[in-house]
Order: C-alpha cells, then sequence, then structure tokens
C-alpha cells in the first residue's frame, strides 16, 4: 500500500529539485481540455506528455499543461507548443501514439514534426 | 464520451473554471444504481444561465457561456433511464455559501449504460492540470471505498507542487492500490 510517508520522501527528494527548476522553463506544451478535447480523446494525449517529458528528462525545460477550448474543436485533440521568441506550433488530431516522435524530435531537438501540425491537415 | 470518467472530468474541469477551491468528486454504486456526483464551491450559476445550461442549442453567448457538456451528461444519464440535475447558487445571490451541485443517477443495468472508464486518470489529470485547486474523490462500491483528498497530500508536501510527476505517480498507485487491496 503507498502510504503518506512515501509522499513525505518525495517531497524531501523534490525540495532541493523545485528551487534548480524556477525560471528556467522555456518551452510549454498546452493541451486542449474542454468538452471537444475530452470527447476527441485529449486525456491519454496529455498523459502521454506528463510520462514522456519526465522520461525524457526535459521537466527542466519544458512545462505540459492544459487549457480550454482553443477553438478548432473538428481538429481535436488539439496540443499547442510554445517557446520563447519562436512561432507557436499547433499539433492537430493527436494521439498518444503520435507523441513520441514530438518528444524526441521537437522538445529535444528544436524541430517541429511538421506532418502532424495542422498546416499539413486538409481543411 | 466515451464513458464516465471522462465526463466526470469534463464537469469538474467547469468547477475549476468557475474558481472553486475544492471540487468533490462522489461517485456512489449501490446495486445498479451509480451516482454520480460533482460539487463544488465556484462562482455558482445565475439563475437565467442555470435554466438553459442543460440545452445544447441555448446560449446567451457573447464569447460563450454554457457548453456541450452537461447536455452530454444529461444524454448518457437518460439513455440509461437515469436523471441529471443541476443545483446552483450564485456568489452575487449567496456570497457566503455559493457553488454549484451535479447529481447523476445511472441505471448500470441498462444496456446503453457507458462503462466507468479510467477514473484514476481522470483525477490525476485534474490534479495536474490545477495543481493549486482542491480536489475530495470518493468511489463507493459495494466491495471498495476508495478515497483521495488533495488537502491531506498538500499538508504533507508543503511547497512543493501537487503536478509535480513523482507525485503523480504516486497519487496514481495510492488509488489503484485502494481499488485492489488484495495484491498488496
Amino acid at each position: 500500500m503507498k502510504s503518506l510517508a512515501e509522499l513525505q520522501a518525495i517531497k524531501e527528494k523534490m525540495q532541493g529539485k523545485v528551487a534548480l527548476r524556477e525560471g528556467s522553463g522555456d518551452k510549454r506544451v498546452v493541451v486542449g481540455m474542454a468538452t471537444c478535447g475530452i470527447a476527441a480523446g485529449a486525456r491519454p494525449v496529455l498523459n502521454a506528455f506528463v510520462e514522456q517529458v519526465n522520461a525524457a528528462g526535459l521537466t527542466a525545460s519544458v512545462t505540459v499543461t492544459q487549457t480550454g477550448c482553443i477553438g478548432i474543436c473538428q481538429f481535436e485533440p488539439v496540443v499547442e507548443v510554445f517557446e520563447a521568441g519562436k512561432e507557436k506550433v499547433t499539433y492537430v488530431k493527436m494521439t498518444a501514439d503520435k507523441v513520441a516522435r514530438i518528444v524526441e524530435e521537437h522538445l529535444k531537438g528544436g524541430k517541429p514534426v511538421a506532418e502532424y501540425t495542422i498546416g499539413y491537415t486538409e481543411l | 464520451m466515451k464513458d464516465l470518467s471522462l465526463n466526470l472530468l469534463d464537469i469538474a474541469e467547469n468547477s475549476v473554471k468557475a474558481g472553486a477551491t475544492l471540487t468533490q468528486l462522489l461517485l456512489t454504486q449501490e446495486g445498479d444504481i451509480l451516482t454520480f456526483q460533482v460539487v463544488d464551491d465556484g462562482c455558482g450559476m445565475t439563475e437565467e444561465i442555470l435554466r438553459g445550461v442543460t440545452d445544447p442549442f441555448y446560449t446567451t453567448r457573447t464569447t460563450r457561456k454554457v457548453g456541450m457538456g452537461l447536455p452530454l451528461l444529461r444524454m448518457a444519464a437518460e439513455q440509461t433511464g437515469g436523471t441529471m440535475e443541476v443545483e446552483s447558487r450564485h456568489r452575487d445571490a449567496h456570497p457566503d455559501n455559493h457553488g454549484t451541485v451535479v447529481t447523476a443517477v445511472f441505471h448500470t443495468d441498462h444496456i446503453d449504460c457507458p462503462p466507468v472508464g479510467d477514473l484514476v486518470a481522470t483525477v490525476t489529470t485534474l490534479i495536474q492540470g490545477h495543481p493549486d485547486a482542491d480536489f475530495y474523490f470518493r468511489h463507493t462500491t459495494d466491495t471498495v471505498q476508495v478515497e483521495l483528498d488533495t488537502r491531506d497530500l498538500r499538508a504533507v508536501l508543503g511547497d512543493v507542487s501537487l503536478a509535480e510527476y513523482e507525485v503523480l505517480q504516486w497519487i496514481t498507485g495510492f488509488l489503484q492500490d485502494q481499488y485492489n487491496p488484495q495484491e498488496t
């Protein structure tokens, strides 16, 4: 059984890291989590980002957050990537399977995965 | 919506957007009846908005006031022979006691009743997105009672965010252990 003592241990481990992290998160991954996004399958996409950003050791530079309806419900699940000084990248019709390439090539490598973006999708 | 855990996530997101400091997610299974309730202390709705809130074609839209979430929940409940009700007290009329209660009743023996789905993922998703809001989750069935109160976790964690990956992992395990008590 998980115990609060384990949580206490996590706290002690995290406290040191938090200080290092402040002010550094320069990339922001935003997942649309309104009714349209949730119904289209945004929850597993969000959870895949949270998991894989952590597994790739990118938590210091990448923040994964949620937002409401982005306004293009027919393309949900929609994920936007913001980076200071660069244009926003909008990924559409996302699935959890597509997350690995975005983490590897875009968040880690700095090169957006063009074929998942809204520009490549037939309107 | 594919399952009830997604409806739950959707309705609870409304509570957070309404500024709730505490959102309670309460599921109670008694025999073939599942009661699904979201209780928040957010800003509440005026009577006018409340009247139209379950009608998908109603809007006072300037930008947007209501959406599809409650109509979808109502549909899911009613197609099992169940019901959905919304009670709300707006903060202008009830400054000390405002908030919204959404209650849906499902007949789980009905062929059109959606599966419950992954409630653990719904709870962790809410906490990940809103680490500064509090959530109380309770799922009671004939065999288990699963509970989580983020206020208890916050008391342990202090200034460490509930959205830290390690904390979310712990929450997932904590809930899963309660669903499968015999495995430990």
